[in-house]
């Protein structure tokens, strides 16, 4: 951004020059975060991806980013002031970005857009999304093996469907595995409150819970695990410096590929508007080193499972499955289609307590 | 609901943690407001705290030296807004504000290199035989030392106000700083004796959160704490003992909540999770509406400007 | 030894010149501190304050952005200005706001999807009267027993953003949203949606509310018996009493005038530039009013002032970090500074630096 330090009005129009040059060789990327980039959760993540597109084309992109930006009135000027400075390709990585995603998308119709989460698109706007309840299907998994109490503790933000599919998605495998499994979900309504999150871990540590998860963003519930001496698994990203032996193991989002992949096409000019839900196939979704407490067995068939996941053989959500209240949801040999994933608004079977409302 | 799943006992272990970091706040403000002082800047002191103490303590290894630093960390932010109401005559209340605003960003800036990284053990320390007392003996006396030296802050701001002069002038100031003038007394340097303690407090309690009962630095990692430690000392009404109490009840009603939720209590969380800001109310209205009235009144000279005419 | 003495009465000159100086400082401060984060002083301080003015590719778009920004801080500080000049704290406005716009959209929401004139006028109405009505929790308990409305209208705050996080999830979630959270979109409603009047120009009826605001209040306070009562209740209570005013009756009408004008300030926030009920809706306002409102002196005018300087500041600080990368954090310590140095330098208004000689005390 030469243009900014050029004061006088024939420098102006030297620097107007150069940075013209410069935009023509260097595709310019944006990325807005909800939170700040140091919350070591979601936003430091994307932040992660936005760092592995500067090292994947070094010289021939630039990136810009926004942290702490509330959704809304605010998301949708800082996205207009991006699109003006010259961005090629915006990445607004929050739900509540949807709508002001796509005011700012009919305002530019030439910049790219790509929304986080989202299910609203244009010519110019994919959305994106990771199938996080395959990760979940696996920790849940090994956490009905490792529980001796029989209970899980489960830290959830808010009664929205990606939180609902995670905690079905764990329970389910859970149960599979341990029939006398029972989960303790702590709805906390806030996405990062590291003190409320340690009370809700120490809550249902004491109430009996030796395998905590979270789907909150936060290290506390991890250091907590750690402190108290009982198990946990990471989420978001790689927790292992908070609970070197309290972590099993860790969900991971990773953006890397994806973000590459997308500034890329970009640059091609093969750009197109798509809607991707990718899992832990292409890698959207990764794991962090197993743990040495997990047994040789039970990682050899959480191993078998991921496998299973990656080559399509199984899906987590697969029949016979009922709904809480006992009425019949997947038959025999059916699994879940994603509409009904996207929308999930409902317990599975045997799920103890209600979703909010 | 299975009330029968949550452990009361250690229900109140955790609540004397959970209530320690606005207890510690709570009290530097009261001692703040005594002097006539209202200073709304107690979540930009507590952050500064933690990111202070948290910093310090990794690079030392030493978590005294941590929790020395974040008192040293909020009292220096605190002179800050010392100098600005007390030398520039400012208005309390928005140089309060302005102050949680420096605080939460000049953390943050502090705290960069800090994100990620695993903060050191701070250990237990079980009072001797105390400890073994059955039942009270885990509840109340297997706590790490800054949960004791809390109540005893508590107990010496409350004799320290009762008992010695200078609490005596430290009241008078916040009463009547003209007549506390005529007396002969220094008004101001007492009031920025008073802020720096308060931000020593607050520094305090924002280290517990990032040494003790999270513990990590994030940003932003009070949420709200140096609000409730604010909200304390009114409910309290300017009393040492009731801001103890007003901690208390007020962790305890958030960690009861979690409790509650875990074992499956029918109780709408929305609800819940109001809980303690709407029970807190009704507290304060019971206390105020009854016998107490009069002995409610704030410290008569609070928030207002004092200068020296003569 | 430098000492202060106070002037008989406030200089015109100073109050004129201690904004200008305040920034000045700012600039002095904050470059020292972008300097020492690595960044060009000279640059940051250009894109914080110049750019969204003048800057050709931005300004533009920036200029109305101002006025967006600035709207619904002018309207809450207008009303909390009043309490405040008579010792009434409503520190709770954040709290009005969210009610506010939780019951306008809810009005709005009721009616659709059919289309009438009289759907936007009623929101309004239901705006001001959701935010008045939050802020008569604390006016009434204060008047009836006597309790501190600091602490409940603060508390308040919380309670209602449990409340918006419920709204959010549960009766105002948009049907066709496929179970997320947040309500239907008010923009894409044209009889609940507050547009702006003339295209690119900022001008939402919220913006236009805040002005006659301004207007209203200058009248008030030095036309009106009640901006009369207000300001005596706050220099001289007992005076107050002798000139008629009714302390309860007068704490009822500042909270209520400053709730319901923070509850139409969110109404029209959440009708228009936001455009829906999110569980994070409310970005805080309501706390950055109450600067805005003593930055202005508690006057009308500078409280006009104040909101579009602040509103400067967001949108510069924004343009600063994505075009130099500097941290979001950066710009709030940087905001931190320019209101101790906008508070601080105000005492020259009312004092006068003395040079005296030592024992002359």
């Amino acid at each position: 951004m030469k243009l900014h330090s050029i004061l006088t009005g024939a420098a102006l129009a030297l620097g107007l020059a150069a940075s013209g040059a410069m935009a023509q060789d260097k595709t310019k990327v944006g990325f807005i975060y909800v939170g700040p980039v140091g919350d070591f959760g979601w936003s430091y993540e994307h932040n992660e991806g936005r760092l592995a597109v500067e090292e994947a084309f070094g010289d021939s992109v630039e990136t810009v980013f926004q942290e702490s930006v509330p959704e809304g009135a605010d998301a949708e000027r800082v996205m207009t002031q991006m699109a003006l400075s010259g961005a090629d390709l915006i990445f607004s990585t929050s739900f509540g970005y949807m709508d002001p995603t796509l005011n700012v998308a009919a305002k530019f119709p030439d910049v790219k857009f790509e929304h986080a989460t989202g299910f609203k698109r244009a010519d110019n706007v994919s959305t994106y999304s990771a199938r996080f309840y395959e990760g979940r299907a696996v920790i849940g998994h090994i956490a009905g093996k490792m529980t001796e109490t029989n209970t899980v503790g489960y830290i959830a933000s808010f009664p929205i469907p990606e939180v609902i599919r995670g905690i079905n998605s764990a329970y389910i495998h859970a149960k599979k595995v341990n029939p006398d499994v029972e989960f303790k979900v702590v709805w906390v309504y806030t996405w990062f409150d590291p003190a409320k999150e340690a009370d809700a871990a120490n809550a249902l540590i004491e109430q009996g819970a030796d395998v905590i998860m979270q789907h909150t963003d936060s290290t506390a519930p991890m250091t907590i695990a750690e402190e108290k001496g009982i198990v946990a698994f990471g989420q978001a990203s790689d927790m292992k410096n908070f609970g070197p032996t309290a972590q099993l193991t860790a969900i991971i989002d990773d953006w890397a590929p994806y973000y590459v992949s997308r500034v890329k096409a970009v640059m091609d000019g093969t750009w197109e508007s798509t809607d991707t839900w990718d899992g832990i196939e292409p890698g959207m979704v990764a794991f962090a080193e197993m743990s040495d407490k997990i047994p040789a067995d039970v990682r050899a068939e959480a191993e078998q499972m991921i496998e299973d996941i990656k080559s399509g053989a199984y899906h987590p959500f697969s029949g016979p499955l009922n709904k809480q209240d006992g009425s019949a949801w997947l038959a025999e040999g059916e699994t879940a289609d994603d509409g009904t994933l996207a929308g999930m608004n409902f317990y599975v079977e045997g799920l103890e307590g209600e979703i909010p409302q | 609901m299975d009330l029968s799943a949550i452990n009361w006992l250690t229900l109140l272990a955790s609540l004397m943690v959970a209530a320690t970091p606005i207890l510690l706040a709570g009290i530097g403000e009261l001692v703040v407001e005594k002097s006539g002082v209202l200073n709304l800047g107690v979540e930009g002191m507590m952050i500064t705290g933690a990111i202070c103490g948290f910093a310090a303590a990794y690079n030392t290894q030493s978590a005294f030296v941590g929790f020395a630093a974040a008192a040293a960390g909020g009292a220096a932010l605190s002179m800050i807004f010392g100098l600005m109401t007390q030398v520039l005559m400012s208005n309390q209340v928005a140089t309060g504000l302005a102050l949680t605003l420096f605080g939460l960003g000049f953390s943050a800036l502090l705290g960069q290199s800090y994100i990620g990284i695993k903060g050191i053990e701070v250990s237990a320390v079980p009072l001797g035989p105390l400890a073994d007392i059955p039942v009270l003996g885990p509840v109340l006396f297997q706590h790490d030392a800054v949960v004791y030296v809390a109540i005893a802050l508590v107990a010496s701001v409350w004799a320290f106000l009762k008992f010695t002069r200078a609490g005596l002038t430290l009241r008078a100031v916040g009463e009547n700083h003209d007549a506390a003038h005529a007396l002969g007394y220094k008004v101001v340097l007492i009031r920025l004796a008073a802020i720096g303690f308060g931000g020593a407090c607050a520094g305090l309690g924002g280290a517990y959160l990032s040494l003790v009962r999270v513990p990590q630095w994030t940003e932003g990692m009070t949420a709200g704490a140096g609000w409730i430690a604010l909200a304390l000392v009114v409910f309290a009404s300017w009393r040492p003992w009731r801001v103890l109490i007003g901690a208390y009840l007020f962790g305890g009603i958030t960690v009861l909540q979690l409790n509650l939720q875990a074992a499956g209590a029918k109780i709408p969380v929305e609800y819940l999770s109001m809980s303690p800001y709407v029970i807190t109310i009704i507290v304060l209205v019971v206390m105020s509406s009854g016998r107490g009235r009069a002995a409610l009144a704030a410290p008569a000279a609070l928030g207002r400007v004092f200068h020296k005419s003569g | 030894m430098i000492a202060l003495e106070k002037r008989p009465a406030p200089s015109r000159a100073w109050s004129m010149a201690t904004p200008f100086l305040a920034v000045l400082l700012t600039m002095i401060a904050g470059g020292i501190m972008f300097a020492i984060l690595g960044k060009d002083p000279f640059a940051a301080i250009r894109t914080i304050f110049y750019d969204p003015l003048f800057n050709a590719q931005f300004a533009s778009y920036s200029r109305p952005q101002l006025l967006v920004k600035a709207g619904p801080l002018i309207l809450i500080a207008i009303g909390l200005s009043l309490g405040f000049r008579a010792g009434i704290w409503n520190i709770g406005a954040e709290g009005q706001y969210i009610i506010g716009a939780i019951c306008g959209a809810a009005t709005g929401l009721a009616f659709y999807p059919m289309e009438s004139w009289i759907i936007l006028p009623l929101m309004i109405i239901a705006g001001a009267l959701g935010g008045l009505l939050w802020a008569m929790v604390p006016a009434l308990l204060k008047t009836l027993f006597n309790t501190n409305e600091i602490l409940v209208s603060l508390l308040m705050v919380y309670i209602a953003e449990q409340l918006l996080a419920a709204m959010a999830l549960g009766a105002l979630r948009s049907p066709d949203g496929g179970g997320f959270p947040g309500s239907r979109n008010l923009q894409q409603y044209p009889s609940a949606h507050n547009a702006e009047l003339i295209a690119g120009t900022g001008l939402h009826l919220g913006v236009i509310a805040a002005l006659i605001a301004v207007i209203m209040a200058y009248i008030l306070l030095s036309r009106h018996m009640l901006g009369f009562h207000i300001q005596l209740a706050g220099s001289a209570p007992k005076a107050a009493r002798f000139a008629g005013a009714k302390p309860g009756l007068l704490v009822v009408t500042c909270m209520g005038i400053s709730g319901g004008l923070a509850g139409l300030a969110g109404l029209f926030e959440v009708a228009g530039p936001a455009g829906q009920i999110s569980i994070d809706f409310n970005s805080g306002y309501g706390f950055t009013a109450i600067i805005v409102a003593f930055l202005g002196r508690l006057n009308p005018i500078g409280i006009l002032l104040a909101g579009l300087l602040m509103a400067l500041t967001y949108i510069g600080g924004e343009l600063a970090q994505f075009t130099l990368g500097l941290p979001a954090a950066s710009i709030q310590a940087f905001q931190g500074m320019l209101l101790f140095f906008l508070l601080g330098v105000d005492m020259l208004t009312n004092f006068r630096l003395r040079w005296k000689t030592k024992g002359a005390v």
